[in-house]
């Protein structure tokens, strides 16, 4: 009995936990998916999916169905094992960032010391869904497709590690929990890292947008050219898992930049009517609010060539985002020495 | 058997059998793929371990870094894997000294503990109370180490503008792209409106003014 309740009663919780998580996060990302086309649609001035469900409301629903009675065809040249993992990675990869995630005070599953460190670490495994879907598929566009997204997500990577020293080093603590709560400041929203840190902030904007393999920066299944890159050879539920693991991925960067710079579950004006909200509406309305960003940069940029995004990676963000951290370091340490010069 | 123990002999057995893997497969992308699978095990022993700090590190830069390159290089080789495989007895001796060169090693040390406990003292100071492990790296690496962790950061600097250099071929006659150019390009400076009169067609001298105007 006391093994009962030392051992599996704490298990039961988490996976509890864990699966409410899922729940609400496959509805919201149904949802977000949705939105994502509604938008794309009335900047084109289209209606967008409006058939399902009033005003196209279930469309996300339908096409799940649709894809899940689908047969799934596996190429006989392919690789089966690593054809067949290639989704799975790439699915429960993303699905396992959000392990970590703080919606509010204390509302994570796992309030791990370095949260920001794990999900670096697993959004840097995300590469490895497209690597070998790519090599698996063993056909010529996928594979291209795979070669583009190494050099493209590696490269993007390193700015988005600069991007985040520069918070740690104004947070002092790589716990996601302790970064919101350092940006809980008397000025509301101006306290937060988005004003101090804003180049920071656009940097970790663009570099997510290639990181997630969203437009502009979509060179890897940029229909043009490559068909579908990497997914070519998919179809039915694997190919879901796919579109699946890169929309969970997408809203993993937008909670990211929410707990990053746009101070979490923190209400924008710390007085009455806005501290009654709870944290959790205000974190999901910041995080909407970066998902519409993304949503119109897939709208109105159009695609970037491969040798400018490129250049964009190594040749701007990275010297800007070392020269940042070199500022803020030395604003973090000097800083002081000058205030009272003043005096 | 409480829980501690179940995880760590899951993540044991994992490692020694995706590590076995890696030399064993006969598809060497599947052998770089157990590898990453050793790596990831590796990791969550650390965890374990308490230095979620290094688990971190070690995903970020050998799974999500190193290991991508590998799996660059091995995706890209076309080679007779039957081929490859006929010559391995030939390397398995040299295979074996290394590995009992390693095992010998690994016992020296276990056998020094046994031995000599005071010594695991020395190696396995403990992290200080109230502090993470993440700053208690950065407590020892910056201030007793930071010479150490200067010079291993300039000897990776060395070898990377070693590898450009190396790599570097000047090539002449090359269009480069000049953003900055491009973007302080005007309408004014790239077009010219020209009022053309039915039947006549332009001169030639308009053609020529107009040329020059977007070369200007």
């Amino acid at each position: 009995m006391d093994f009962f309740w030392t051992t599996l009663w704490p298990l039961i919780i988490i996976l509890a936990q864990s699966l409410l998580l899922l729940v609400l996060l496959l509805v919201g990302i149904a949802y977000i998916l949705l939105a994502d086309r509604k938008i794309w649609a009335a900047v084109q001035m289209r209606r967008g999916p409006n058939v399902v469900g009033p005003w196209g409301l279930l469309q996300s629903f339908a096409d799940l169905l649709k894809f899940i009675v689908k047969e799934p065809v596996i190429p006989a040249g392919s690789n089966k094992g690593v054809f067949l993992l290639a989704p799975l990675v790439t699915c429960v990869l993303a699905l396992a960032a959000w392990a970590v995630i703080p919606v509010n005070v204390g509302w994570a599953i796992a309030d791990i010391n370095v949260g920001v460190l794990y999900i670096f670490a697993v959004s840097s495994l995300m590469v490895y869904g497209v690597i070998m879907a790519g090599w698996a598929s063993n056909s010529k566009y996928p594979f291209l497709a795979a070669l583009r997204s190494a050099a493209q997500m590696v490269s993007y990577e390193v700015s988005i590690g600069f991007v985040i020293i520069t918070v740690l080093l104004c947070a002092g603590s790589l716990n996601l929990t302790k970064i919101v709560e350092a940006q809980n400041g008397p000025y509301g929203m101006l306290s937060w890292y988005w004003l101090p840190l804003f180049p920071m902030f656009i940097v970790f904007f663009v570099s997510a947008l290639a990181e997630t393999n969203r437009p502009p920066f979509d060179l890897i299944e940029a229909e043009s050219e490559l068909v579908a890159g990497f997914m070519v050879e998919y179809g039915s539920s694997p190919y879901m898992m796919f579109m699946l693991g890169e929309y969970v991925a997408i809203a993993t960067m937008c909670a990211m930049g929410t707990i990053l710079f746009l101070g979490g579950w923190l209400p924008p004006v710390p007085y009455a009517p806005f501290t009654w909200v709870p944290g959790v509406i205000w974190f999901v309305l910041k995080a909407l609010f970066l998902f519409f960003g993304f949503a119109m940069a897939k709208a109105i940029v159009p695609r970037y060539r491969y040798d400018q995004l490129m250049r964009l990676g190594w040749k701007v963000f990275l010297p800007l985002s070392l020269a940042m951290v070199v500022i803020v370091a030395g604003v973090l340490q000097y800083g002081h020495l000058a205030t009272s010069a003043m005096k | 058997m409480n829980a501690v123990a179940v995880f760590f002999y899951l993540f044991a057995c994992v490692l020694v059998a995706s590590a076995f893997m890696v030399i064993a497969s006969k598809n060497p992308v599947h052998s770089v793929l157990y590898l990453i699978l050793a790596f990831v095990n590796a990791a969550g022993l650390f965890v374990m371990m308490g230095a979620e700090f290094l688990a971190m590190i070690l995903i970020v830069v050998y799974v999500g870094a190193v290991a991508v390159l590998f799996l660059f290089v091995v995706m890209m080789l076309d080679v007779d894997f039957a081929e490859l495989k006929q010559g391995v007895l030939q390397y398995l001796p040299i295979g074996m000294v290394i590995g009992g060169i390693f095992l010998a090693e690994i016992l020296l040390v276990v056998g020094t503990w046994a031995i000599a406990p005071a010594t695991k003292g020395a190696i396995t100071a403990p992290i200080p109370a109230g502090v993470t492990n993440t700053e208690a790296i950065g407590l020892v690496l910056y201030t007793k180490y930071v010479y150490f962790f200067q010079i291993s950061g300039l000897i990776l600097l060395v070898a990377m503008i070693g590898a450009i250099v190396l790599t570097l071929r000047h090539k002449e006659r090359v269009k480069r792209q000049s953003i900055a150019d491009q973007v302080a390009r005007t309408p004014a400076m790239a077009m010219k409106v020209v009022k053309v009169k039915t039947g006549q067609g332009l001169g030639s001298n308009e053609i020529s003014s107009k040329d020059a105007g977007s070369a200007a």
